[in-house]
């Protein structure tokens, strides 16, 4: 759609402009200031320069909470993207079951983050978990406090437990988007299964499937809550990722200058990285002249 | 793909590629089963923990621990009781949704115009501007946590339903305005036009006529700024303390000295599940369209 040139618009945009920016432009700001400073306490500050920035970026701790929020994040979109297209591909189209299959795998989505926590801790734990108790009967050596890979598998089950619908969801939208044409089309020339799903699904679910990964990739990339109730970072620091390393600094020890570095250095890489994510998105979007 | 997944996931769709009329009509009635077993499989595992839960808020305490069960054998609603009597334990319901509404009403009413002029206008730094919005949805709220204590204690808003629903605002505006101005770009500019012929003023041009179009749009972005409003614990638990506690945090009472109450807290957890259980059963055929937009 051609747009009018009109500035006035900036008046319809100001409430948001003016709500967000209230709650983004100052907390940010402060986090700014923190990050150049440093005290002796009773909120006596002094300029500190670039210090903390060069600190953060020489800590090995802050590179091991990267590298394991990479890791995870690049386990979770590996297993709930390919998992969550094929999902879609299962679910039936219409009717009932279709309407009960959305209900059920949007379940997930609506419980609070920490319940979900919960839920998998009771879950997995061996004395009164189903799974941990079913996994102890089968004498597989499971304790998800204690085990490195037990703690995490343990959160990446429950990541994909959490979110897959999410993307299936999607993708079930994408697919239901596609019309009936195509498939005669591909009927007629007598397309294989593959084929179809190669040249016909898969090219029109793209655009939703940039956002569920590009949503994915944000959302795992600040997930804090359900790990934390799950393992709390641990066995030692296996499944400390950057928002629970970020909040044990900051709100645990107090350490206001390094924390505050450290989240915007991590703020830009997350915004870095979407901003690649938007700018394919858009130009898909452009090309199917939406 | 493997080759069992083939046949059954082409079996729901529509002009079949393989098979000839007859054939389908007799392999119809065994061909989706293939795609029953998958939705089962994938349903169950997403039910079981869910069931573990509800199973465990009908036990009592000494069942839980002391045997292991696949259904309550001694029923009970104990659990819910001492939550459904317990001020301090549904204040916290209470608490979340009424912050989780206002956040809801408040978002709504903000992204509304920022929608209509994004779908209908170009301005100065309009692509920008909408960007820099789309990042606020991508801030790590582990980011933001310490800042807006700060900053809502300094402005006397501290353990206010307000200050968690304003705070809130930060993802959902944001996401609010993307949602709405897909369903916005979908309704031809023509009808602005004409109604604005006819001497309608943009005020009521947007409340009687643009709104109802995009009802369904609204309702979509209604259900999205519930959900993640709802979710959220980090912000909410940190911007409150009595008054406003949510749920979520009230949770970690069960914690005491003389261990984990699980009946509790499973009843807990069952409870927070019900409101959004009821928004999806209320929005069901939305949520399709909602995601065929793409808009998320």
């Amino acid at each position: 759609m051609n747009k009018t040139v009109n500035q006035k618009a900036w008046f319809l945009v100001l409430p948001v402009l003016i709500l967000v920016a209230f709650s983004a432009v100052i907390p940010l700001m402060t986090v700014v200031n923190y990050s150049v400073q440093d005290t002796f306490g009773n909120n006596v500050f002094f300029w500190n320069g670039i210090m903390w920035f060069e600190d953060m970026l020489n800590s090995e701790r802050m590179w091991n909470a990267l590298g394991r929020q990479v890791v995870f994040s690049s386990i979770i979109l590996a297993i709930e993207v390919p998992l969550g297209v094929f999902v879609a591909l299962n679910m039936p189209k219409k009717g009932f079951w279709a309407s009960f299959c959305l209900v059920v795998m949007s379940l997930p989505l609506l419980i609070p983050w920490n319940v979900v926590g919960t839920i998998w801790q009771i879950f997995g734990r061996v004395d009164i978990g189903l799974l941990g108790y079913t996994l102890d009967a089968l004498g597989i050596d499971y304790n998800y406090t204690q085990g490195f890979y037990a703690a995490w598998t343990t959160v990446i089950v429950m990541d994909v437990w959490h979110w897959t619908s999410l993307v299936a969801l999607l993708a079930y939208a994408g697919l239901q988007s596609i019309p009936d044409a195509y498939y005669q089309a591909a009927k007629i020339d007598q397309a294989s299964r593959w084929a179809v799903f190669r040249y016909i699904e898969l090219p029109k679910m793209m655009g939703v499937l940039m956002i569920a990964i590009l949503l994915r990739f944000m959302d795992s990339f600040m997930i804090y809550t359900e790990p934390f109730v799950v393992t709390g970072g641990g066995p030692g620091n296996a499944t400390t990722f950057l928002s629970i390393d970020l909040v044990k600094m900051a709100l645990g020890q107090f350490d206001l200058g390094p924390a505050a570095a450290f989240s915007l250095m991590y703020f830009l890489v997350i915004l870095a990285i979407s901003w690649v994510f938007y700018t394919v998105m858009v130009n898909l979007d452009k090309r199917e002249g939406r | 793909m493997s080759d069992t997944t083939a046949a059954p996931g082409a079996a729901s769709i529509p002009g079949d590629v393989s098979a000839a009329r007859n054939r389908a009509t007799t392999a119809r009635r065994f061909r989706p089963s293939g795609s029953a077993i998958v939705m089962g499989l994938y349903l169950l595992f997403l039910m079981l923990p869910i069931y573990w839960l509800i199973n465990m808020s009908l036990k009592t305490n000494t069942e839980i621990l002391g045997s292991f069960s696949l259904w309550p054998r001694d029923l009970t609603f104990q659990n819910y009781e001492t939550i459904l009597t317990d001020a301090s334990w549904y204040m916290g319901y209470v608490n979340s949704l009424i912050y989780v509404l206002m956040n809801t009403v408040i978002s709504l009413a903000v992204a509304l115009p920022a929608a209509y002029a994004f779908s209908r206008y170009s301005f100065v730094g309009d692509k920008h501007l909408f960007f820099w919005l789309l990042t606020n949805r991508m801030a790590p709220p582990a980011v933001f946590a310490l800042p807006f204590f700060q900053l809502y204690s300094s402005v006397g808003l501290f353990d206010t339903h307000i200050a968690v629903a304003l705070a809130h605002c930060l993802f959902n505006v944001p996401l609010a305005v993307w949602i709405l101005e897909g369903f916005m770009r979908g309704v031809p500019k023509e009808i602005d036009e004409t109604a604005y012929i006819d001497g309608y003023s943009f005020g009521r041009f947007f409340v009687r006529i643009f709104m109802p179009l995009i009802s369904s749009g609204i309702g979509v972005a209604a259900f999205f700024c519930f959900m993640f409003s709802w979710v959220e614990l980090l912000l909410s638990r940190t911007l409150t303390s009595v008054d406003a506690k949510p749920i979520a945090a009230t949770m970690t009472r069960t914690v005491g000295a003389a261990g984990i109450d699980w009946g509790v807290l499973a009843a807990a957890g069952v409870l927070t599940i019900i409101p959004g259980a009821l928004v999806i059963y209320f929005v069901r055929n939305y949520i399709a369209k909602g995601f065929a937009l793409g808009r998320v």
